[in-house]
C-alpha cells in the first residue's frame, strides 16, 4: 500500500482566512492511506519545501498530496521537490483549495468541507498514479521567425547573436514592417527609421540569419523541437546578390500603381525599391502590377539592366520552395489598420481630406510623399484646423472592434504635437473617449501636448462628417460641457484600430495553433505564459498577439527569442509523459480516434492494425480517449479508474 | 416581367387617414410593376413610437397580434410607413429571440406568435425582388433633371442591428431608386438626421429647428423636392416650412417616394394624389418628361 503524505498550505490568509486548516489536516489523517498530514503557512517557501522533503524521508512516504494553490502555479515546483527527495515526480498531486475553494467561497463550513473533499480526491488519484519518466525527443537547433517587422527583427537578432541559426521569413520585399513607415516614435520623438535602420542592416549582415523575402509559410509538420516547414518564395525576378540599387530599371518601367509604403499617397512602378533603407537592399518586381510576364508584354527593365552589363533581372524566374527544419517557431505577424471605409459616418474614401493615421504618419515623414510638410490631399493647401478622432472603429462592440488598440492615444498626441510644430498658427482638436497613457513617460507626454501646445482635447465622439465648400464639417459632442460641437475643419485624421494582419487565420491553421475572438494569436496563458502559443514550440511576439507599442513589442520579441533559445539550446527535449496510451488487446483499429486528435498524434499501424500514439506530439488532452468506442485508449495518470475513484471520493468522502 | 407577384400588405393608421396619398400611390405603382399589395385581414395600430419606447412588454401585445394574424396568411409582410416598418420588424425579431417574453405577451392575445414573419419595406421589394435595373426598364416617363433629396430620418435605418435595411450613416437605397427613375439624387448631409418626430405635434419649439435644418440643408445642396417614406416626417418637413417666413419660391415640397415611382412609370398625377404645389415643383424642373405624362 502506498504511504501518502498530505501537506496543507495556509497561503497566509488566502486559504486559512476561509478554510479551517486544522480540520482539513485532521480529517486527512483519518484516511487509511494517509501516513502523515501536516500544515504550513507557505509551503512553496524554502522552509515549507524543506518540511515536505524531510517528511518524505522521516515517514517513508511514497506519494504526496499538496493542498494549496492551482497546479498551474506550483505543480512543477513540488514535483521538482519530491524528485530531489528520491520519489518519482509523478507521485505528487495538487489539490487546488485556493482558486477553486477559498477564493470563491465566503462560508467557512462549506469551504472547509470542499477543501476536505479536494484533498480526499487527490489522495485517491495519487494512489493510482504510476511512476512515469519524461519522454525524450531530439531537438533541431534552429529557429524560424515569421514576419520581418520590429518584433521579428529583434527576435531573429537575439537568437542569431546567441549563436543559433535563424530563418527570417518576410512576405513583402523588405523587412522593417510598420515601424519603417513611422515618422517619429512616442514619447521621445526619436526618428523611427533612424533607430530601426541599423537593426535591419544588422539582420542583413548577420551570418546566422537567412532572410527569405517575398516568402510565406505554406506547411508545417512535426512537433516541438522538430518542425518541418515548407516556405514558398515568390519568383525572385531581381537577383538580390547582384542588384546594386542603381534604379535604371524603375526609370524605364511603364506600369504605375499606388505605393503601399506611402499608404497609397504616392505612386510606384511595377519594379521598385520598397523604400530607401530596404533590406535586402535590392529592387522588387511586383508581378501583379507588371504589364505582363507570361506572355512577355514589356521587358524594358531587363533590357535596361543588361545594357549596364549587370544582368540582375531574370523575368523567367520561378517560385522556389524551401524545406526548413527547425526546433522552434516565433510568429511575429504584426497588424494592419481597421478598414476606414467601413466607418461610413466619417466619409473616408468619399472626402479626400479624411485620412487614416498611417497616411498622416507618412505625410509627417521626411521621406514621405510631402517630404514632411503637412498638406491637404484635396488641394495641397496647408490645413489650419485639423481634427483627430481617437478610437475610430474601436470600443464599438455593436458595429466595429470591441477592443482598445492601446497605442492610439499616444500616437494621436504625437501627431497633434507634430502638427503644432509644423503649423504653429493652426489648431488641432482631439476627440477622445478616455486618455489611456499607461507607460513610462507617456502621461507626461500627453499632458505636455495638452498644456504647452494648445491642443484642444474634447471628450466625446464624432457623430458625422460632411463636406461644405472646401471644409469638412465635423459634428460631435463634448460630453464634459454637454455641448454639441460643429467644427469646420480642413483635415480629419482617424486613429484607426489595429487588426491582425491578413493571413493570420491561415497561418494559425498551418501552425495548428489558435486565435482569440478578435483574430489575434492566442497565448498559452494570459498572465503566466504570454509569450507562448498553446502549441508547444510556437512562440508569439508583437502586435499579431495583441495591440501593443514598440517597447512592449521589443520586450516580447526578446522574451520569445529567449523562450526559443531555451528550447534549442538543448540537444534533447523532455516532454510530459502524461500522454495517451493504447491497450493493443482492446484496439480494433477502427480509426475513429484519428480525426479527433487536434495534434495529429495518432496513426494506424498497418501491420498490427492498431493505433499508435506519437508520444512526442501528444498534448495529453484526452479527446481521443473519449472518442474510443472500445476503451482501448487511456490517458496516463488520468485513467478511468482514477476518475471513478475521484468521483466516488467527491460524493462520499471518508 | 413575369407573372403578377402578390405580397401581404400592412397599411397602418396614417395611410388610411392623413397619408391616403401614400397608400394610393404605392398600390397604383405596384400594379404598374405587376405587383399586388394584398391587404392583410384584421390589422390594427402597431403602437407607433410607444411600442419600442419602454421595456414594458404590454406595448408588444399590439404588434404581436398583428404579426400573429399576418402569419395566418403568409410569411412575408410588406409595410410602407417607416414607423410601422420599424415597429413590426423589430417586434417580429424580438418574438423569435425571446420565447419567455413572448409567452407573456401571447397570454394577452388569441394569436400565438413566436416569430417567423419577415417584415419588409416596399423599398426592399423594389431593390431585392424586382431590382432597380428592371424598374429602370419599366420607366415610361423618366424624371430627367428632377433634383430630389431622399430623406431617411431615423426609423428606416436605426437601430442598425435590427433594421439592416442599408448603411445607417450613408444609405443609398432611395437614391438608387430615384436614379433608376431618371431623377437626380441630391446628396445632402442631413438626410439621416431626426425630423423631431412626435415633438412636432406637442413641442414644436424643439422639433422645428431640427426639421427646418433638414430642409435648409437639402435646399442648399440643390434639392427642389424631398422624397420620404414616413407620414410623420412629411408632416414635420412641411409644417416647418409653412411656419417659416421664407418666400414661396424657397418652398421644398415633400412627396412620398411611391408618388415619384408612379409618375415615372407613366401614371397620371391624379392617380397618385399629387397636389398642385408638388406638381408645380416637379414640372418646373422636369418639364420634358412630365410633358408626356400630363398631355
Amino acid at each position: 500500500m502506498k504511504r501518502v503524505g498530505v501537506f496543507v498550505c495556509h497561503c497566509g490568509l488566502n486559504i486559512a482566512g476561509t478554510v479551517d486548516i486544522k480540520q482539513v489536516v485532521e480529517q486527512a489523517s483519518k484516511h487509511p492511506d494517509v501516513a502523515y498530514a501536516v500544515d504550513h503557512r507557505y509551503l512553496c517557501s524554502e522552509p515549507g519545501q524543506t518540511l515536505i522533503k524531510d517528511a518524505i524521508r522521516q515517514h517513508n512516504l511514497h506519494a504526496v498530496v499538496v493542498a494549496a494553490c492551482s497546479p498551474a502555479m506550483h505543480e512543477v515546483t513540488f514535483r521538482n521537490l519530491i524528485q530531489t527527495a528520491g520519489l518519482n515526480r509523478h507521485q505528487c498531486e495538487i489539490a487546488n483549495i485556493r482558486e477553486q475553494c477559498s477564493w470563491v467561497h465566503d462560508d467557512n463550513t462549506t469551504a472547509t468541507s470542499k477543501a476536505h473533499i479536494a484533498v480526499h480526491q487527490s489522495v485517491e488519484k495519487v494512489k493510482l498514479d504510476e511512476p512515469l519518466d519524461p519522454i525524450t525527443v531530439p531537438v533541431t537547433r534552429r529557429v524560424l521567425v515569421i514576419g520581418g517587422g520590429i518584433a521579428g527583427i529583434r527576435a531573429a537578432l537575439d537568437v542569431a547573436n546567441s549563436g543559433y541559426q535563424v530563418y527570417l521569413v518576410e512576405k513583402t520585399g523588405s523587412i522593417g514592417g510598420r515601424m519603417a513607415q513611422l515618422s517619429e516614435t512616442f514619447p521621445t520623438l526619436d526618428c523611427s527609421i533612424c533607430i530601426l535602420g541599423p537593426l535591419m542592416a544588422e539582420v542583413y549582415r548577420n551570418p546566422n540569419i537567412k532572410l527569405l523575402r517575398l516568402s510565406h509559410v505554406e506547411e508545417v509538420n512535426g512537433y516541438v523541437g522538430n518542425f518541418k516547414v515548407r516556405v514558398r518564395q515568390e519568383p525572385q525576378y531581381v537577383d538580390v546578390t547582384k542588384c546594386n540599387s542603381c534604379g535604371e530599371c524603375t526609370k524605364v518601367c511603364p506600369a504605375e500603381v499606388p505605393n503601399e509604403f506611402d499608404s497609397g499617397l504616392t505612386w510606384r512602378k511595377a519594379i521598385y525599391i520598397p523604400f530607401a533603407q530596404a533590406v535586402p537592399p535590392a529592387y522588387v518586381l511586383d508581378a501583379k502590377s507588371c504589364l505582363g510576364l507570361l506572355p512577355r508584354a514589356c521587358g524594358e527593365c531587363e533590357k535596361a539592366c543588361n545594357k549596364l552589363g549587370m544582368s540582375c533581372i531574370n523575368l523567367d524566374a520561378a517560385p522556389e520552395a524551401h524545406e526548413l527544419e527547425v526546433g522552434a517557431i516565433i510568429s511575429a505577424t504584426g497588424y494592419e489598420l481597421y478598414d476606414a471605409a467601413r466607418l461610413s459616418e466619417y466619409g473616408f474614401g468619399i472626402y479626400p481630406n479624411v485620412m487614416t493615421s498611417l497616411e498622416f504618419e507618412r505625410m509627417l515623414s521626411a521621406s514621405g510623399p510631402t517630404s514632411g510638410l503637412i498638406r491637404r490631399p484635396s488641394d495641397g493647401h496647408v490645413p489650419r484646423e485639423v481634427v483627430f478622432i481617437q478610437c475610430a472603429g474601436q470600443r464599438e462592440p455593436e458595429t466595429a472592434l470591441p477592443y482598445c488598440s492601446k497605442i492610439c492615444c499616444m500616437y494621436t498626441a504625437r501627431h497633434a504635437m507634430m502638427f503644432h510644430h509644423k503649423v504653429p498658427d493652426g489648431q488641432a482638436y482631439v476627440f477622445y473617449m478616455d486618455i489611456r497613457a499607461g507607460g513610462k513617460g507617456y502621461e507626461e507626454f500627453v499632458k505636455r501636448c495638452q498644456e504647452e501646445k494648445g491642443l484642444l482635447y474634447l471628450r466625446g465622439r464624432v457623430a458625422k462628417i460632411y463636406e461644405e465648400g472646401d471644409k469638412l464639417v465635423v459634428k460631435g459632442v463634448d460630453t464634459l460641457s454637454g455641448k454639441i460641437l460643429e467644427i469646420r475643419a480642413d483635415l480629419v485624421v482617424l486613429a484607426l484600430g489595429m487588426v491582425p494582419s491578413q493571413g493570420s487565420r491561415q497561418l494559425a491553421s498551418i501552425l495548428k495553433t489558435s486565435l482569440d475572438a478578435n483574430g489575434f494569436f492566442a497565448e498559452a496563458h494570459p498572465k503566466l505564459r504570454p509569450l507562448e502559443s498553446p502549441t508547444s514550440g510556437i512562440f508569439l511576439a508583437g502586435a499579431g498577439q495583441a495591440p501593443k507599442d514598440i517597447p512592449e513589442t521589443v520586450a516580447q520579441a526578446s522574451g520569445a527569442a529567449s523562450k526559443a533559445l531555451n528550447l534549442v539550446s538543448h540537444t534533447t527535449l523532455e516532454r510530459e509523459p502524461t500522454v495517451a496510451k493504447v491497450t493493443d488487446q482492446f484496439c480494433s483499429g477502427c480509426g475513429i480516434c484519428i480525426p479527433s486528435c487536434p495534434y495529429e498524434a495518432l496513426s494506424l499501424n498497418n501491420s498490427t492494425k492498431t493505433i499508435e500514439v506519437t508520444e512526442a506530439v501528444c498534448e495529453g488532452c484526452g479527446t481521443c480517449v473519449a472518442s474510443c468506442p472500445s476503451g482501448a485508449l487511456s490517458l496516463r495518470n488520468m485513467t478511468d479508474s482514477q476518475l471513478v475513484s475521484m468521483i466516488t471520493a467527491a460524493v462520499s468522502p471518508k | 416581367m413575369e407573372e403578377m407577384r402578390s405580397y401581404l400588405y400592412f397599411p397602418g393608421c396614417s395611410l388610411r387617414t392623413v397619408a391616403k396619398d401614400f397608400d394610393t400611390s404605392a398600390k397604383a405603382s405596384a400594379r404598374a410593376l405587376d405587383l399586388e399589395l394584398r391587404e392583410m385581414q384584421g390589422w390594427l395600430c402597431c403602437g407607433a413610437v410607444f411600442t419600442n419606447l419602454t421595456e414594458n412588454l404590454i406595448t408588444q401585445a399590439g404588434p404581436s397580434r398583428i404579426l400573429g394574424r399576418a402569419q395566418a396568411e403568409g410569411n412575408t409582410l410588406v409595410t410602407l410607413c417607416a414607423g410601422c416598418y420599424n415597429v413590426l420588424r423589430r417586434s417580429s425579431q424580438r418574438a423569435e429571440l425571446n420565447r419567455i417574453n413572448q409567452d407573456q405577451i401571447n397570454a394577452f392575445n388569441e394569436e400565438r406568435y413566436y416569430g417567423g414573419v419577415t417584415v419588409l419595406h416596399l423599398l426592399e421589394i423594389l431593390r431585392d425582388k424586382i431590382g432597380f435595373e428592371e424598374i429602370a426598364k419599366a420607366v415610361k416617363a423618366p424624371l430627367q433633371g428632377l433634383p430630389v433629396g431622399a430623406y431617411y430620418g431615423c426609423l428606416l435605418l436605426r437601430p442598425f442591428r435590427e433594421m439592416r435595411l442599408d448603411d445607417p450613416h450613408r444609405p443609398s437605397i432611395i437614391e438608387k431608386l430615384l436614379m433608376s427613375l431618371g431623377a437626380t439624387a441630391i446628396d445632402y448631409p442631413s438626410r439621416t438626421e431626426c425630423c423631431g418626430s412626435y415633438l412636432g405635434v406637442g413641442s414644436s419649439e424643439i422639433a422645428k429647428p431640427l426639421s427646418s435644418g433638414i430642409v435648409q440643408s437639402a435646399r442648399s445642396c440643390g434639392a427642389k423636392l424631398l422624397a420620404v417614406s414616413c407620414p410623420l416626417c412629411k408632416y414635420n418637413l412641411e409644417v416647418c416650412q409653412n411656419l417659416s417666413t421664407s418666400a414661396d419660391t424657397d418652398f421644398v415640397p415633400v412627396v412620398y417616394f411611391t408618388q415619384l415611382l408612379g409618375l415615372a412609370l407613366g401614371l397620371q398625377p391624379e392617380q397618385l394624389e399629387l397636389n398642385s404645389q408638388q406638381l408645380h415643383a416637379i414640372r418646373s424642373c422636369a418639364r420634358t418628361a412630365l410633358g408626356k405624362v400630363s398631355q
